[in-house]
Order: C-alpha cells, then structure tokens, then sequence
C-alpha cells in the first residue's frame, strides 16, 4: 500500500528537474497557487459550485437591472397569476411578481449567508486558536462554552435571540453567526493541536522564534484553509437557516422579497399554486448546493492528500 | 524474578536447508509454484499515466525464498499487488503479461476465484500491523474469520484453532490473549499475529511487504526467525519484499533487484553479493555501511530514482550510472544470462545492463 | 578522533565549571558572552548530567491528577566534545528523541542539567535561549513534517535569519540563502519553489540548510537519514560528514540504525529504556561491547553479508521493551537479559568502567552499566 502511494504520489515530489544531480534542464515551476488552481479546475463539480456561486452574487448585485418588475409592488389586478407572458413565474396573493421577488430574494440570501459565517468564522477563530495554543483552563473554558452552543439547535437558539432583538437582518445575522462559532472553533482548535506537533514547529522553536511569529507564520497558516473551506461550506448551511427562519416568521420582515417567506406565501397555495414555492425552493437548494460544491473543491485543490 | 531463558540459534540452524539450487523457470520439467512473465502495471492518475511495473519476470518454487529489493518506487510492491490481486483499480490496470500459480493463469480466473485464492493459496504479510488489523475485533475473532469463512468451522473451533495458531507463532498465553485487541499488544506481537493470519489456512505461497520494516532490530531478529522458520516447515515459497540489503542476506535463496518498474538483476543470494552484475546493485552494495568497521567516504549513488511518468529513455538507470555510454541513452538492455569469462552460463543469474561483462568481471 | 574519548574515568557528577555560577549572580548579557566563547577542538562543549525528563499521566478531565509518570528520560550523563560526533542508539522507547528534544530545549528536563560551555541552558529563558539556539541546531527524521507546506525554500531557509535579524544584514539574505542551497546540493535558484516540489532527500539537504544557517556550533540530528531511501542516504550522510569538516561542526546523531551510527560517530552510546547502557568510541562499542544489550542489539542486525549467515552467533531476545511507565527495578535489562542474577533486581548498576577492567589498557576498558559486564565480540564473524 506504501508503496502505491509513493509509486503514484512521488513523481510530483521526485521531479527529475527540481535535481541538481539529474542534469536535466531545470525548467521553472508553476508557483503553488498555479497548482492549487490547476487541482480546483481539473474538478468539474467544483467548477459547477463556482459558477452557480458567481452566477447567484451577479443576481444579487444587478437584481435592479435583472427584475422585470419592482419586487414590492402589489399588482391586486393581476393576484395568483400563473406563470406566462406578463409574469415569467407567475405572481402571488398580492399581485407581485414572482421573477422579481426571486431575484431580489438573492440578495438577502448573499448578505446573509456571507455576513453571518463571518460573524461565526471571527468568533470561532479567535476562540479556537486561543484554546488550541494556550490549552489548559483557556481551552477548558472554551470548549465548554462551545459544548453549551453545541447542544443548542441552531433554529431554536436563532429565534432565542431574534425575540430579544426583534427581526430584521442584523439580528438574522447576529444570531446565526453566535449559534455557528462553535463549530469552527473546535474545527481550528484540533487542527492547530495536530499542527503544534509538527516538527516544522519546533524547528521554528529550536530557531528561538517567538510565540506570535509561529502562530502567525507556521500554525495559522497550516490549521486556517480547512476552516476557511468548512466556512464556505457552511455559507449554504447559514443560507437555508435564514430562509427557515423567515418561512417560520421569524426572520426578516415578511414584505421584504426573500425566499423563505415566498415559500411561507406560497404555503397556502399548496396543490392548487405550486409554482409559488417550488421556484423559491429550487433557488434555495441550488445555492446550497452551490456552496458546498465550491467548499468541497476548494478543499481537495488545497490539500491533495486528503483525498 | 522470572527470566525467559535466551534461545541461541546454533550454528547452520536450518539456515543451511535453505540453499537450494535456484531453479531456471521453463526448463524444470515441473513448473515453479509461481511465475510472473512480463507484467506491466500502470496507474492513470488524471491525465498522467504513472508506469509502475514495466515488463517483471520472476519465478518462485515451493519452498524457497525469492527477495524483491528496490526502493521505493521501485515496482516491488505494486507487482505483488498484482499477484494477490488487491491492486486499486482504478486507478491501477494491468496493462499486460501473465502470472501463473501451480500451472494456472490467474489473471484469466473471476474476482471470486480469486478471493478463493487469496487466504488459502496465497497470503500476504504487511509492513504496518496495526493498521491491517480491525482495531474493533479481538485478535482472536480475527483469526477465527479466516476458519469460519473460508472452512466453515463453528465459532467455538474457530476459536481453538485461533489459539493454536496464536502458540504456533509463539505468542506467550496464548489462551489468555485470544480475546485483547489489536492495540494491546506490542508491535512484534501483532506482527505475529499478522503472520499468523497468514498461516491460518496454510497457504503454498506468501508475500511478506517489508513485514519487518516498522520493528526494532531485536524484534525484527525474532520475526524473521520465526517467518523462515514455519516458511521451512510448511514448505511454502516465500516473497520477500524489502529495500534492505541485510534481510535479504539473512534469509533469502535469490534475489531479483529491481529498478523503476523493472528487474535490473536476478542472482542466487551468495553470488549477488560476491559479484554483482549490474552498476545499480554495485552500487547499492557500496552506499550501505558496515556494521563490523568504520570505513572511509561512503559511495552515493548519484541522483534521484526516476519520476515514473517519465522514465528515461534506453536504461532507466542511465543518469545515474557510472558507466553509461551512447548505447544506455536510447536502447533498453534486456534482462540476459550473465557467463564467466570463458563462457560458462551462470546458473540463475541474469543482469540488464549493456556492460554486464564489465560490472562483473572489471 | 580516538584521542578526544577522555572517558576512561567515569564522569564526573558536576563538571568543574565556575561559570556555573555567574548565571546565578550576573547578568543575562553575560551570560550571552559566556555563550559566544570558543571551545578549542576536543574539549567537551556540551555536557549533560543526570538528565530526567518524566511525561506525567493523568486521569481526569476538569480535576486532573497525576496516576504516575512515563520515565522516557532517567538520569543519564554524557558529554560531547567540540568537533566529534556522538551517536546515541537504541530501540524506540528508550527515549533517545525525548534526549534531542531535551537538549534543544523543545521540553523541559524534569531534573538534571546540560552545560553549553559551562552554563546550565535548561533554566534559561529569554535572551539567553536565543542566544543558545543561534549555536545549537536540530536535523529532523520526518522530511515531509519538518517543513512548512506554505513557505517556500527561501523563506523557510531565511526564516532563522528573520529571527536572528543581527546574523545577517536584511539586503544579505537572499545571498545568504542561495549560498546555503548551493552548501547543500542544491541549484540556489530553486529559492523560490516549495516543499512539495522536492524529494525526500532533497527536503533532508533543504532542513541541513536551516540548521546550518545560524551557523551553529551543535547540530542534533534525530534519525535524519531513516526516512531516506538506501541509495540517498549514502549522499545525505557523506553531505554531513563533509559538512562537520567544513564548518567544524559537533554533532550529535540519533538513530536506530547501527551500521550508519558506526559509519558516522566517533563515540556511541547506547540507550535502553531511558538509562544510558554503555558509551565509548565507535570501536570500544562495537568491536569490545561488555554490556549484554549492546552485545545483543548488534548480533541482531542483519549484515549484508550472506556468508556470514552461518556462523554469524545470534541473540534472540525474547520478550519486548518493558513500558517506560513501570521499568524493572534494578537493572532495567534485566527482565530480557540471560545473564540476570539476584543483585541486578536489586541494584541499579552505574554507568562506569567496570571494576574488573579498571587497571588494564584494553578497549574492554569503558563506561558500561552493567553488573556482569564482559566482553564478547558478536559484529565480527568467527
């Protein structure tokens, strides 16, 4: 088995011109980000992850010039519409255009998605990063704070807190980002106790390095990119909590075009208008899976061995 | 105080029996246990395509132990892969040749066949015990499972006969132990109990892939004591793959080096050393240090072992050799009977080199 | 070589140092200037005394308390002399890495002290330690984990440079890097390629650089060549070799290979669960052992030699490497050992010349723990 992996694995690292011996030409080598990009475009998933990706952030930031109508207004003349020629997926109980709400809809989907994985990747990498190099009662503290968000559902904790701050964006945000963290931290957390062992750490020790420099140049560097992918992962995750949350009436104000309360609009309708949720719920699907498509490529083009 | 007595090995203890006349593939009138006629393995890894095993030929009686050195990369390992047909595939293929078992071509059998074969026939010994055991079943079901599944046998002769082969490769309480986890025991143990996972169904042939690589020199003694020692009671043919020169002067009848996918040389174990007749084996023999002086500049074979997506042209070994001329940059030496100077055919040797007669006789 | 081995007297507990004291009762900055001082060549540079170094178990996940103690390291004294090389063997477990970590100052001693030149660096801190490390340097087994994946040969070869920023003037270092490549074998415009472009023994010659660019005075080198394919070991080790000439260097070389300690040390020690068996030179140790273990570590090694399978006397050792966490009172060979007696149960021999070749001039006569020492010739063939 050894040696099927060094029989297939070691050309890249025996490479006959990196050898001063081997007299062959010593022709200049892609940088390790030319090869990084090279892994993540022989993948084809992962193409099709970046695409829906950039083609989802393209919506939300030309919807203005996209939406063949204003996603707010109320047409009382033409309610429940089927799809057609006026409305290309048709309108809801109030008149409004289905295609404009979807594509309005994308924007509280990026900023949600991105914003509150942000807020979880902050606190989790500070958290994590402190009770990974200090260990002892840093990270015992930690960890259990971590374990109390563990045991909380992510949907309850969430409503938990927009209660108390009332809805709207931020606290969607906020409280998805609180109740996100701990993963991540526990993610870096043991990825940073594997990396300390490393002998590339204390060499950098052995060199008398200070604590901070090892962090920064060794440890942080090897422990951050699967917490990084797992975040970008985890972006499709925060992207359906959000939609669950405004479909339950808890998430931002039901007026604003967002996929979830199109599909809580469209709850009504079930079996007689089905094109109200069904399109909503294909966006939401497709986004998530956008996600994790990229997350997953991203991962096996950083780091081959894990494959 | 209890104090295990120490067991001395006498002189020639069995070591002797096992000189026995290497035999010539083809010619015998009865054909070896095992015979690999020009294999080629690659692995398409995207669009490379890695040349793992590039045309190996090698023969192995009953009874008789064959080493396969190389390095890694060498080939050594995925062709035994290929005889016990746990190659990964994809993305491994075998791109060509045969390999014939008691008469038999066992590339033309069905996967069941071959799983038939496997365990029974021919076993393999791997380098990193504890990851070939089931960290979750105790050693003792484990070897039950080769009885149970293959024999039929009820749990409870299962058992029995798990603990007989847990004393046959000398496992102190034997009894006792029947039931810990793979993790209990010390490394030379599980590897004993590697081997006696081999053993169970008494196969005719066994691969061992570095099955002493990972143990301490005092245990590995023991291990390879203990392997030679039931290989000469069952009469098994034995595969041993390594990249150490030393086992392989301990244990082995012949000796097929390879290089980059091929077999570079094949010899009599005492011969090989005495007189190699390739510049690799030259070489390998001068780069290793002596246990009995201190000697002077080691000699570095220069260079690195090829990349197998590119393998040089004409001799694999040819950047690296000493004695390269014109001829070893665009022509592949094949694998041919070495002579003495005056003509006589060296019985079981072979060397691919265009300057065999100088590397042997120079 | 021969004539730096001064241990025909066993060593000292404390060596006479008076500088011992200025640690205590000067400044730091002193201490540092101790520490840029010459050692002429086969004076001892380094000398480790009743070393300890006890891994606490622990049970418990909020109230930890400690259920005993894995002895990796447990009182051995050696030194090593400006200019040789030291090998350490042993079996693994008998805590020789936990020495190297130790001696570099990657774990702390649980007792015992190391003199660098006179001063005790197991207490240090701070300045002082830096100032240590820049002279005592470490070689790594594993090639593939003693480099950062995510910095290239440059940065990783400049990075002691950027830690010990008065070593080389910041317009100096690419130079300086390039030449250390070149030192090592390497084409120095490969500056800017990364780890994973390289072989094993490429990314060996790649972490000697490192350690050779502060240039230091000590390099521990904790198995570097077992990693290594046969035909790239025998360039790495001549590398080291023609490196300890050219910058006059002392190592000390851990490995569990004998035939390659033989090849590269002047002296040897050998470990056995975390007490030092028997030391002296290259000679001393493998063609006179007098220590059972020694004797039977060396008969086990296979030596290409297929002649010498057959008369070759062989000590198999039955049982395995009793756990560190509860090693055999007395002599801690002894459970394995068939020469074992009553008294090696009860009294824990000390690393010395053994009495009975105390008063003759024969190679027999060195540092051996053992209380029936003798010796017997097991590497040559009859």
């Amino acid at each position: 088995m050894t040696e099927l992996v060094t029989g297939t694995g070691e050309p890249t690292a025996a490479d006959p011109t990196a050898a001063k011996q081997g007299a062959e030409p010593s022709v200049a080598r892609v940088s390790q980000w030319a090869d990084i990009r090279h892994r993540f475009f022989a993948n084809k998933l992962a193409v099709v992850g970046l695409a829906i990706i950039v083609l989802l952030i393209l919506t939300a930031v030309f919807a203005p010039l996209l939406a063949p109508h204003d996603p707010l207004r109320q047409d009382l003349n033409a309610t429940l519409q089927s799809p057609g020629s006026g409305h290309l997926l048709g309108t809801d109980a109030l008149g409004r255009d289905q295609l404009s709400r979807l594509i309005y809809g994308s924007r509280i989907a990026v900023i949600v998605g991105l914003a509150s994985i942000f807020v979880a990747l902050s606190i989790g990498i500070v958290l994590g990063a402190l009770a990974g190099y200090f260990g002892r009662w840093v990270d015992t503290v930690i960890m259990r704070t971590a374990d109390i968000f563990f045991a909380f559902p992510l949907l309850i904790g969430a409503i938990v807190i927009i209660l108390l701050m009332g809805r709207g964006v931020l606290p969607v945000v906020l409280s998805l980002g609180v109740f996100q963290w701990a993963t991540f931290a526990r993610l870096l957390r043991s990825q940073i106790l594997s990396v300390r062992e490393m002998d590339f750490v204390h060499a950098a020790q052995a060199l008398g390095a200070s604590r901070s420099r090892i962090i920064r140049k060794h440890i942080l560097p090897n422990s951050l990119t699967s917490v990084l992918v797992y975040g970008t992962s985890n972006v499709g995750i925060a992207i359906v909590a959000e939609a669950s949350l405004s479909y339950l009436g808890v998430g931002v104000d039901p007026e604003v075009a967002e996929w979830g309360n199109m599909i809580s609009a469209g709850r009504g309708f079930m079996g007689a208008k089905d094109f109200m949720w069904t399109y909503p719920s294909i966006a939401i699907v497709i986004t998530a899976l956008g996600f994790v498509l990229l997350g997953n490529g991203l991962r096996d083009a950083l780091d081959p061995k894990l494959r | 105080m209890s104090r295990p007595p120490l067991s001395k090995q006498d002189e020639g203890d069995g070591m002797t029996s096992l000189d026995l006349v290497p035999t010539n593939a083809g010619v015998d009138a009865t054909a070896p246990l095992l015979e690999v006629r020009d294999l080629h393995v690659e692995f398409k890894v995207r669009d490379a395509v890695t040349k793992a095993v590039n045309g190996v030929n090698y023969s192995v009686n009953a009874g008789e132990t064959l080493a396969v050195l190389g390095e890694s990369g060498s080939g050594k390992s995925v062709t035994a892969q290929a005889i016990m047909g746990i190659l990964d595939s994809p993305p491994g293929r075998i791109a060509k040749g045969e390999i014939f078992f008691q008469g038999q071509d066992i590339l033309s059998l069905s996967e069941k066949e071959r799983r038939k074969l496997r365990g029974s026939k021919m076993a393999m010994i791997f380098q990193d015990a504890l990851s070939s055991l089931n960290p979750v079943l105790s050693v003792g079901f484990q070897l039950g499972e080769m009885f149970r599944s293959h024999l039929g046998m009820s749990r409870k002769d299962a058992k029995a006969k798990a603990i007989e082969l847990m004393d046959r490769v000398k496992i102190p309480a034997a009894a006792a132990r029947v039931n810990d986890y793979p993790h209990q025991f010390s490394g030379g143990m599980r590897q004993r109990i590697m081997i006696a996972m081999a053993l169970a169904l008494e196969p005719d042939l066994i691969i061992a892939d570095e099955p002493t690589t990972a143990l301490d020199v005092t245990v590995q003694a023991q291990v390879m004591d203990l392997l030679a020692e039931l290989q000469r009671e069952y009469n098994m043919g034995l595969i041993l793959i390594t990249h150490d020169l030393g086992v392989v002067a301990d244990v082995a009848d012949k000796i097929a080096v390879m290089y980059a996918g091929r077999i570079v040389e094949h010899a009599p174990v005492h011969e090989l050393y005495k007189r190699p007749a390739h510049p690799y084996t030259r070489g390998l023999l001068d780069s290793i240090p002596r246990l009995d002086h201190k000697g002077h500049e080691l000699y570095a074979i220069k260079g690195l072992p090829p990349n197998l997506q590119q393998i040089p042209p004409g001799c694999a070994f040819n950047p690296r050799c000493s004695r390269a001329q014109d001829i070893c940059l665009t022509e592949v030496p094949a694998l041919a009977p070495v002579t003495e100077r005056d003509g006589t055919e060296l019985v079981g040797r072979g060397s691919a080199c265009h300057f065999w007669k100088e590397t042997l006789h120079g | 070589m021969a004539e730096l081995s001064k241990n025909d007297e066993p060593i000292d507990a404390t060596p006479n140092v008076s500088l011992v004291e200025a640690v205590d009762t000067h400044s730091e900055s002193e201490a540092v200037e101790v520490i840029e001082a010459p050692v002429e060549r086969g004076e001892p540079i380094l000398q480790v005394r009743n070393l300890v170094k006890h891994f606490p178990l622990t049970q418990g996940i909020l109230f930890k308390r400690q259920i005993g103690a894995v002895k990796a390291v447990d009182g051995i004294s050696f030194d090593l002399y400006q200019g040789e090389t030291l090998g350490i063997v042993g079996e693994s477990g008998c805590g020789k890495s936990t020495v190297a970590k130790l001696l570099m100052n990657l774990e702390r001693a649980t007792a015992g002290e190391i003199f660098y030149k006179g001063q005790d660096i197991t207490r240090l801190s701070g300045r002082a330690l830096k100032a240590v490390r820049r002279n005592i340097q470490m070689v790594f087994q594993d090639p593939y984990t003693s480099l950062n994946p995510r910095m290239t040969v440059g940065d990783i070869i400049g990075e002691p440079f950027d830690i010990h920023p008065e070593v080389a003037p910041k317009g100096d270092r690419r130079k300086r890097v390039q030449d250390l490549l070149d030192v090592v074998g390497l084409n120095p415009e490969y500056i800017n390629r990364y780890p994973h472009q390289f072989s094993g023994g490429q990314r060996q010659r790649i972490g000697i650089a490192r350690g050779l660019a502060l240039n230091p005075e000590i390099i521990i080198c904790d198995e570097p060549v077992s990693a290594l394919d046969v035909s790239v070991q025998a360039q790495v080790i001549n590398l080291m070799e023609r490196l300890q000439d050219e910058f006059n260097l002392s190592y000390i070389f851990i490995a569990h290979d004998l035939s390659i300690v033989r090849h590269i040390s002047d002296r040897v020690g050998v470990m056995y669960l975390g007490k030092m068996a028997e030391i002296g030179t290259d000679e001393q140790i493998y063609d006179h052992p007098t220590h059972p273990y020694t004797q039977a570590l060396l008969s086990a090694v296979p030596v290409p030699d297929p002649e010498a399978r057959e008369h070759r006397e062989r000590i198999i050792l039955t049982g395995d490497v009793p756990s560190p966490a509860n090693p055999p009172s007395g002599c801690r060979f002894r459970t394995r050992c068939w020469k074992a007696q009553d008294k090696c149960a009860e009294e824990v021999p000390i690393l010395a010349v053994p009495e009975r070749f105390r008063s003759e001039d024969t190679p027999a006569a060195h540092e051996s723990a053992c209380h029936f020492a003798e010796e017997k010739d097991v590497v040559h063939a009859a």
